[in-house]
């Protein structure tokens, strides 16, 4: 049976880790091919690094980071922060990367997602959405939360479906930061919406919040960050938890 | 020494990874005569199957990988390039396989979630070079829409070909191998160790076929 994944997310900025993983003892906290590479060691299915390198002129090197950590660690990588081009996605995914994943340049260029499935595959194409309750329903936000959009995120993760998408990253801003446990209800909205595989984001406390989103809230996979790079949960500890709890993961 | 044939697929670099990572020998290259004087092929691939098979002619390397696989050279294909050796796929009706193999390659029936993306398992068929050392139902990471179907008829080649399957809706074919022959649905290069392994034992096959000839 196709299992339910666990996926670490690695803030990069000027090639280097933000938030770094702290309760491993690694040679450099700070490097992104060796928290990876701890990572899987640890047991989680894929990591997306995110690029928050501001400057234009340091964007190069998530490229070089992408090279040098696909050349130790053979698990599925993702990168998402800063792709605007089918350009930009070429660079990071002939460099070892399987895919990329696009939101604010997607939302202001929606026929980016479809020049990107036809160039790449779908499979490499991960539409990242930011959403926020509002009123009865999720509105997507852009530029890393700051900016409200006129768009409703069930119908956009259906467009984006349509446009051309592999995947759904969907982050809950509500959730996010709150270690609360994951947004089920909106999550299971968009899971039910689309036949592409959704990945639940933001709010990650305990391992009971990962089984929750990944059977009431029906997502493909969860992804956490800080949690993970805190130690405060394990990912291998996680895992045997999903098991126990009769969810299928790879261990 | 491999021969990795480079015609633009996605995870070129990661196959690369992994053959550099082990140590193996390889060159990568879309140079119709070294494809056809190879002594062991590796085609790897993710993506789309009619532009894998248009890329292939704009090279113009079918007839040189078909030269190599005449003289029964160790061949993997990875995901579209174990789908290259069969005769067609849905996914581009119009462009036929190489046609080494019967079969055609077909998209997953509506009502399962595509692509067929994460680690599933394999369950291990009869005793296969591939996967020698391994053992249980090891997990592999896959990323595809199309599959090769494990046919009915028990005579049929990719029922006796199939090295694993794999459930998704339906058992599919995961592996093959047939003689020098050998493809793989899932992507070794990215499934951990397991992955390796499967890299390692195809390397070690390499070797030893090389050996044998000189």
């Amino acid at each position: 049976m196709l299992a339910k994944r666990v996926i670490a997310c690695l803030d990069v900025k000027d090639g280097r880790v933000v938030k770094g993983i702290q309760f491993l003892d690694l040679r450099d906290a700070g490097d992104p091919a060796e928290l990876a590479a701890a990572y899987n060691r640890e047991g989680v299915d894929e990591v997306i690094f995110l690029d928050i390198t501001a400057s234009a002129e340091k964007r190069a090197l998530i490229v070089e980071t992408v090279a040098r950590t696909a050349r130790q660690v053979f698990i599925p990588l993702a990168v998402g922060g800063g792709i605007r081009s089918v350009a930009d996605a070429r660079g990071i995914l002939l460099s070892g990367a399987d895919k990329v994943s696009v939101n604010t340049a997607a939302v202001e260029n929606p026929v980016l997602i479809t020049q990107l499935s036809e160039e790449f595959g779908s499979q490499a194409v991960v539409l990242a959405i930011d959403a926020r309750r509002n009123g009865d329903s999720w509105s997507v936000y852009t530029y890393g939360g700051r900016k409200l959009t006129d768009r409703n995120a069930i119908e956009w993760a259906a467009e984006g479906e349509s446009l051309g998408a592999g995947e759904i990253l969907l982050t809950s801003m509500d959730c996010d930061g709150t270690q609360n446990g994951f947004d089920c209800a909106l999550t299971k909205a968009i899971s039910r919406a689309v036949m592409i595989p959704v990945i639940a984001s933001g709010g990650a406390g305990n391992a009971e919040h990962f089984a929750q989103v990944l059977t009431e809230g029906e997502a493909d996979a969860a992804l956490a960050a800080s949690i993970f790079h805190y130690g405060t949960v394990r990912v291998s500890d996680l895992k045997r938890h999903l098991r126990s709890q009769g969810i299928t993961v790879r261990l | 020494m491999i021969t990795v044939i480079d015609y633009g697929a996605g995870n070129l670099r990661s196959v690369e990874n992994a053959l550099h990572y082990l140590g193996a020998p390889y060159q990568v290259t879309s140079k119709a005569d070294e494809v056809a004087q190879a002594n062991a092929l590796l085609l790897p691939g993710v993506g789309h199957f009619g532009q894998m098979m248009r890329s292939l002619a704009m090279l113009d390397l079918i007839l040189p990988i078909k030269e190599a696989l005449g003289r029964k050279v160790p061949y993997l294909g990875i995901c579209l390039g174990m789908h290259a050796l069969f005769e067609a796929s849905e996914e581009a009706p119009a462009l036929p396989g190489l046609g080494i193999l019967s079969g055609t390659i077909r998209r997953f029936t509506p009502g399962l979630k595509v692509p067929h993306m994460g680690w599933n398992q394999l369950q291990l068929k009869k005793s296969s070079r591939l996967f020698r050392g391994l053992s249980g139902d090891p997990y592999v990471y896959f990323a595809h829409y199309f599959y090769l179907p494990q046919d009915k008829n028990s005579k049929s080649a990719s029922r006796e070909n199939a090295a694993a399957l794999t459930s998704y809706g339906i058992d599919f074919v995961a592996a093959i191998e047939r003689g020098n022959l050998q493809g793989v649905q899932f992507h070794p290069e990215k499934s951990g160790d397991i992955g390796l392994r499967v890299v390692r034992n195809f390397v070690d096959d390499c070797l030893r076929s090389a050996g044998e000839r000189d």
